[in-house]
Parts: structure tokens; sequence; C-alpha cells
């Protein structure tokens, strides 16, 4: 057992920290959120050369080669700071899913372009059930040709569907629901793939995206034929860890934010912070970030390693996607009033917990995994 | 011991009820009531109860009231939640006036009352400041006697619709040198005053509902001032408690709780089931249900102390903290019944419920702190009510 971080990974979140600070404040988080795009390409270039978008790819392909633990402790760092942009889509459940299904061909062209800022990816998967399982992959479908694929439907909830040059689309092409599913690799520059936003509270940057008549080659199958929902299921194991890492990040931030604001509010003559009330709440989250933090690291680790993560994974985001909410809520309860204003940052946490509590499945979701691994 | 409305005041419940049936638009779902549309309607509504002899039910006639009993006030304020009618000015009429007709001069009553029992004019609470929350007595908002009045110098903050107030009340510190709590009064102000300035605060959900509003060399003539000079605090402290006490979460509650039940049945789950057949599901409902039914039962028990002559505190408290979570638990629970599309707020399209639940969650936040922070209510309920020593 080794609980710690390693030289690497220390390196990674301390220069992590240190680029985001300079380069990704509160300030460019809010000019983003009223930004069309959502993103600027210099910040995207600026991440590509630092190697976070190849961070796990292969160093054949192009990438630094490392595992999901190192690409989990830049989340922590990415989700203090709400990095906007595609880069969660891109490097976590682009990568993953080249690499995992990705054929030669596919490897070598699309993940070098991805680990130079050249591609950005997002997953098209929901439709109208909108869950985490493979019904919801149901009016969306492709039709084979000679020479390839038709594919008409609408996909919902495709996050940075808009901002993204390819999508994973999961269509169905069979009728048992798990072996039905095939997914393909579709160029967004497609005038047949139209996009519409999903306004959220949370600056999610949600689309609805059509597909009519889209044609694509052969060699568009990511995986086999009928072969996507295996993919998918993994995927969302490493999207889950993902967003919990993130959540861990964010949960640490709020936390200090917390303690340096209780120190300096003073009332009754004395900081708040003195306060045995203060104090509790500040200890409750920090017991929180704690457990959280750990079980976040330890999903990644188990998926890194290319051990069955089945149960860390959901132990993890179980346990996350109702303590950060949490954190967020106890952040603002020791604020009082002044955190409740937009001026003020901490809503930028607040309004996002909602969609990461749901990425990738919620609380219930994933007790129903935990139930059946103890045995029921 | 009754656990049971009269005759009489069913009765009044089903024609408030009728009655807003008829008022309100079809398909009346609530409103924003911090838009432009909410407050034109609050208006419109505010006449239409004044005209019913509602809106000031429980106030003695003589200022314009309906001299009607607490629990009458209890059954419309719990049917005007249930309806989500927009048009009391809660300032004016729980707290401001209940002030007056205790620590108010007659000629302060008599004009300053019953144009708030027409629905005429909207007040707002000068309490807070930047330094001074919780620990309001350490207020420094400074009012300096004058020949003819008062000069009023400082900012209050977080005031509540300032920016469509016609008259504030507010305390301020009339005495550098006596201990924080007996040097302060408590006044009340025309907001078009020259000297006042209202400067808007967006709050989290976008909204502008707060504002800070300041004071500079401000003028008030020597009637301003209500009761004594110097014991504002204690003024200011009777305020509090009506403050505090309420029916409109368990009734609101209740109204969202129907509303979710609705959209439970019609909403099909990942197993093509309806979701309300979850058995989670109808758990989290019941522990609602027992929530609300918490809260309702300590607002009555809040209610009928004030209708008996007895003046509830720590009640008053434990209220505010069972209202308040209660509609916080309601927010998330209404998110998290529309799965991912819990997430999706108002103008979105498939937003479930108009997107209502996702904006709950984040003004819910606010909840807890406005008018009291649950710590400092617990604490009152540690210290006045179970007689703990003070930290
Ligand atoms: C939506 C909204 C509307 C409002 N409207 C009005 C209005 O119309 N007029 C008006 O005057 N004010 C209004 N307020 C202000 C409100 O009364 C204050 O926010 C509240 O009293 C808390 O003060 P604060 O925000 O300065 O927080 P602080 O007092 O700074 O409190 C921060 C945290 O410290 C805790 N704390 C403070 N002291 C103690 C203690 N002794 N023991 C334990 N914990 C403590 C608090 O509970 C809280 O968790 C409004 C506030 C909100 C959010």
């Amino acid at each position: 057992m080794d609980i710690g971080l390693s030289e690497t990974q220390q390196l990674i979140r301390n220069s992590a920290r240190e680029f985001l600070e300079e380069n990704c404040d509160t300030q460019y988080v809010r000019a983003m959120e009223e930004d069309e795009v959502g993103h600027t390409e210099e910040l995207w270039d600026q991440i590509a050369e630092l190697g976070w978008l190849g961070l796990t790819v292969p160093e054949e392909y192009g990438g630094a080669g490392m595992t999901f633990s190192e690409l989990a402790v830049l989340l922590e760092e990415t989700g203090a700071a709400m990095l906007p942009g595609p880069f969660f889509s891109t490097a976590v459940i682009g990568a993953e899913a080249l690499k995992l299904a990705g054929s030669d061909e596919q490897k070598t062209e699309l993940l070098a372009k991805l680990a130079t800022g050249k591609l950005k990816m997002a997953l098209a998967f929901h439709e109208k059930a909108a869950a985490w399982a493979p019904e919801s992959v149901s009016e969306m479908t492709a039709t084979q040709t000679d020479d390839g694929w038709i594919l008409n439907g609408e996909k919902r909830f495709v996050q940075d569907g808009a901002a993204s040059d390819m999508l994973i689309v999961a269509a169905r092409t069979g009728e048992d629901p798990k072996s039905g599913i095939t997914l393909f690799l579709v160029e967004n520059d497609n005038s047949n793939v139209e996009s519409r936003e999903l306004k959220t509270t949370g600056s999610d940057r949600m689309s609805v995206m059509s597909f009519g008549e889209v044609s694509v080659p052969k060699g568009a199958v990511l995986g086999e034929v009928n072969g996507g929902w295996p993919i998918l299921e993994k995927l969302f194991q490493y999207g889950a860890a993902g967003k919990c890492a993130e959540m861990a990040g964010a949960g640490q931030k709020l936390l200090d934010n917390t303690v340096d604001y209780v120190q300096n509010r003073v009332q009754f003559g004395r900081p708040i912070g003195s306060f045995q009330a203060i104090q509790h709440h500040a200890a409750d989250m920090a017991i929180e970030v704690q457990a959280g933090r750990q079980l976040a690291r330890q999903a990644a680790w188990f998926l890194g390693e290319g051990l069955d993560a089945t149960r860390q994974v959901a132990l993890a985001k179980a346990y996350l996607s109702e303590a950060y909410p949490r954190i967020c809520a106890t952040a603002h309860q020791c604020h009082g009033a002044i955190g409740f204003t937009h001026e003020y940052d901490l809503h930028l946490w607040t309004r996002r917990s909602t969609g990461q509590r749901l990425a990738f499945g919620d609380t219930k979701l994933h007790q129903e995994t935990l139930a059946r691994s103890v045995g029921l | 011991m009754r656990y049971a409305f009269t005759a009489e005041e069913e009765e009044f419940r089903s024609e408030v009820r009728g009655w807003l049936g008829e008022q309100l638009p079809d398909g009346w779902n609530g409103i924003n009531e911090d838009s432009e549309e909410g407050w034109r309607l609050n208006r419109e509504m505010r006449t239409k109860l004044a005209g019913k002899g509602w809106l000031t039910l429980a106030w003695p006639p003589e200022y314009g009231g309906g001299g009607a009993s607490f629990m009458k006030q209890v059954v419309f304020n719990e049917e005007m939640a249930y309806a989500r009618c927009p048009g009391i000015d809660g300032s004016a009429i729980k707290m401001l006036g209940p002030t007056l007709m205790i620590h108010g001069s007659e000629e302060q009553r008599r004009t300053l009352l019953p144009p708030v029992a027409r629905g005429e004019v909207e007040w707002c609470q000068g309490y807070s400041e930047p330094d001074s929350g919780s620990d309001l007595a350490s207020l420094q908002l400074r009012v300096d006697e004058t020949d003819d009045g008062w000069v009023v110098n400082g900012s209050k903050i977080w005031t509540s619709n300032a920016h469509r107030a016609d008259w504030i009340f507010f305390l301020g510190r009339t005495n550098q040198d006596a201990p924080k709590h007996r040097g302060i009064s408590f006044f009340v102000a025309d907001m078009r005053t020259p000297g006042i300035e209202v400067r808007p605060i967006v709050n989290m959900a976008g909204d502008h509902h707060f504002n800070q509003t300041i004071f500079e060399d401000v003028q008030l003539p020597k009637d301003a001032l209500v009761g004594e000079r110097d014991r504002g605090w204690y003024i200011g402290a009777t305020l509090l408690d009506f403050e505090r006490s309420g029916v409109q979460y368990s009734a609101n509650g209740r109204r969202i709780l129907g509303e979710l039940a609705r959209f439970a049945k019609e909403q099909i789950g990942a197993d093509g089931r309806p979701v309300a057949e979850d058995s989670l599901v109808r758990n989290r409902f019941a522990e609602l249900d027992v929530d609300i039914e918490c809260a309702r039962l300590v607002a009555y028990e809040v209610a009928w102390m004030q209708s008996v002559g007895q003046v509830p505190n720590k009640e008053a408290s434990a209220s505010k903290i069972l209202g308040t979570q209660l509609m916080q638990k309601l927010a998330k629970f209404g998110t998290e019944l529309g799965g991912m599309y819990g997430m999706l707020g108002p103008g979105s399209e498939f937003a479930p419920i108009d997107g209502k639940y996702p904006k709950m969650q984040l003004t819910a936040l606010s909840s807890t702190i406005a008018a009291g922070t649950t710590e400092i209510n617990k604490g009152i309920i540690a210290t006045r009510g179970l007689g703990l020593p003070r930290g």
C-alpha cells in the first residue's frame, strides 16, 4: 500500500496547479460561460503543448504513455479550476475509447491528432431515456450500405458536442439491448449533423445533436459491429472515475476557500472560524474531501492497472455524487449571503455539481452496482 | 387539544382556494417573483387581495385589517403559498405591521399602516450591513439627531426588493458610546428621500432580488423614529420572531410533493416503468411527506402560541430550520427525479416541470442563511430555549 503520490504525479499536480492559476482563473471560467464556443483555442493549444491531452496515449501514438492514475491527478486540478472546454471529453472519453476499441489504423491516425490538440472528441450516447444503460440507444439507427453506413437519429446530452471535431455515436444495429449497439466515429463537419444547445444551470455545454442521412465509411466503426455496449460500459467507468477525481479536487478547493473565508470574516468580534458550529462544518467538509479523494484515487488506480474496477468506481461515484454537492452546500452555509451572489465565485462550482453528480451514473445507479457486489 | 381547523376556518380555506383559482391564469404554476412580470403580477394580485380585505387579514380593523384570528391568517398563508400566488409584502405585513402596533405611535400607525392594507406600498428591511450579518447588534449605520430630525450615513446590504420599495424600515446606531445593543434605534424612511441610493446585487441564480442600500447625508424628520431612541434593538428583535414563524414552507412543500408525484407517475425510467413504481423513489416521497408534516405542525405551534398571547422563540427558530431544510431537500429530490433531465434549467428544451427544480436547488441555498442562519437559530434554541450557557 502506497497512498502517496509518486514523483511524477507530484510534478503533474504542481505544474498543473501553477499553469491553471496563471491561465485559468475564475475570471476566465466566467468569460467562457458567456462565450459561444466555451473555450479559447489559445488555452487548448497550450494544454496540448503541455501534453495533457495525450497523457494516457501510448508513446507509440505520440502520447506520454502514462496511466489513468496520473490523469486522475491532473483531473483533480482541472476539476478544482473548472477548466472550460472539451478536455474531459477528449482526454478521458475520446482517448480511452480509441485505446480500448480503435483499430490500428484508427489509433495511428486519430490518437496522434488527439494528443497534439488537433482532434476534439465527444460522446453521443443518450437518447430519450437518458439512462446510462443500453436502453438509451433506441431510435438512432445505422444502416449498412455497400461502402459504409447511413446514420439517422437524434442524440441528447452530448457534452461538448458542439465544440468537438469528432463524435463517438452509439447507434442501434440489432434488437438485443446490449448486443445490438455499434459505435461510429463521425466527423462533426458534416452538414447533416446539427446541434442545438440544452440549457443547464451549470454551463455544462450539453447539446442535442441530430443526424440526418449521415453517411460514414466502413472504417468509421469503432470496435466490432454490435460490439458497442461492452466498450461503453468500460468508458462509463473511466468517465465516472474521472468525474470523481474532478469532484475530489474541486472539493479540496472549496474547503481551502472556505477555511480562508471563515478565518477572515469577523462577527461577534472574532473570526467566524472560531465558532464551533463553523469548525464542525469545515471538519465535515474536510472528512468528505479526504474520503472522497481516497475513493477517487483508488478507482483511478484500479483502472490504470487494468484491474476490474467495477466495485471501486461504483464506491467512488456513489459517495462523491452525494458528498460533493453537500460540500458545496456547506461551503455556502459557511459563507452566508456573500456566497449567494453572482459576483462571488462560489456558485461557479456549485452550479456545476449537478452535472457532475449525474455524469456517468448518479448515486442510485452506482448503489445498485454495489448492492450486487455485496451479494444481493 | 384539537388537531383540526374549525368548520369556519375550513370554509374560509375553500373560499380562498376557490377565489385564487379564479384569479390565477389556467394552468398556473407560479412565477419567478424577481422577474418584471412577477412583480407586475404581484402588484395586481396585491390590489385584488386588498379589495377582498385579505391582504392584512389579522391586523386590527382600525388600521385597515380584517381583525381575523391568527389561525385564519395561517389558513390564508397556507393557501397563498399552495397556490404560488404572488402579492404579499412579507416585510410590511408580517414584520413592520406587528412592530408598529406594539411600539409605534398612534400617528405612525394611522399614516403608515393603511396604505399597506390597501396594497399600495412596498416596504423593505434594512438590517444587515456588510460587516454586520449574524452579529446584527454590531451595526454601524450612523444616525445623528439634529434640531428638526435625523441625519443618516452608512450602508445596508442584502436589502430584498429595495429597488421596488417605497419605504424602508431600518436599524441605525444613535449612540456611539453605549454598549452595542443599547445604542441602536428603529427608523422608517421614504425611499425617495434624497441621499438614499439603491445598488443592485445579482444573485447566483441570476436574479436581481437584493441590493446594497447606501445612505449619504439622508435627512429624516423627527417622526422617522419608532419607539424610544436607543431601544431599537429590542424592537427589532420582536420583529424577527414574527419573521421566523411561517407556514409557507410546508404549504409550498405540499404543492411541490404533489407536483413531483404527478411527474413521477408520468416519467418512464430506464427499466421502462414509471419512476413512481421504484421502491426507492416511493421511500423518498414518504420521507418528504413526514418532513412536510413536521414543518407544518411546528409552524402551527408557533402560530398557536401567538394566538394565545405567548411569544414564540425557540419554537420559531425550530420552525424556520425545519421549513428551510425542507425546501433544500425538496429541491434536491425534484432535481434527482428527472435523472439527466434534472440538470435542465428554465427555458431549456426538454426541461421537466419548466426547469424549476435545478434553479430552486440554487435559490434554496439562501433559505438557511436569510433571516437568521441555521447556526444562529440553533444557538437560540440551545441558549434561550434550553438554558444552556452562551459560548
Ligand atoms: C436571499 C437573502 C435575502 C436577504 N434579505 C435581507 C433583507 O431584506 N434585509 C436585511 O437586512 N438582510 C437580509 N438578508 C441578510 C441576512 O439577514 C444575513 O445574510 C444573515 O443574517 C447572515 O449574515 P451574513 O450573511 O453576514 O453571514 P455571517 O453572519 O457572516 O455568517 C457566516 C456564517 O457564520 C455563521 N456564524 C456567524 N456567527 C456565528 C455564531 N455566533 N455561532 C455560530 N455560527 C455563526 C453563520 O451561521 C454562517 O454560517 C438576506 C440574506 C439573503 C441570503
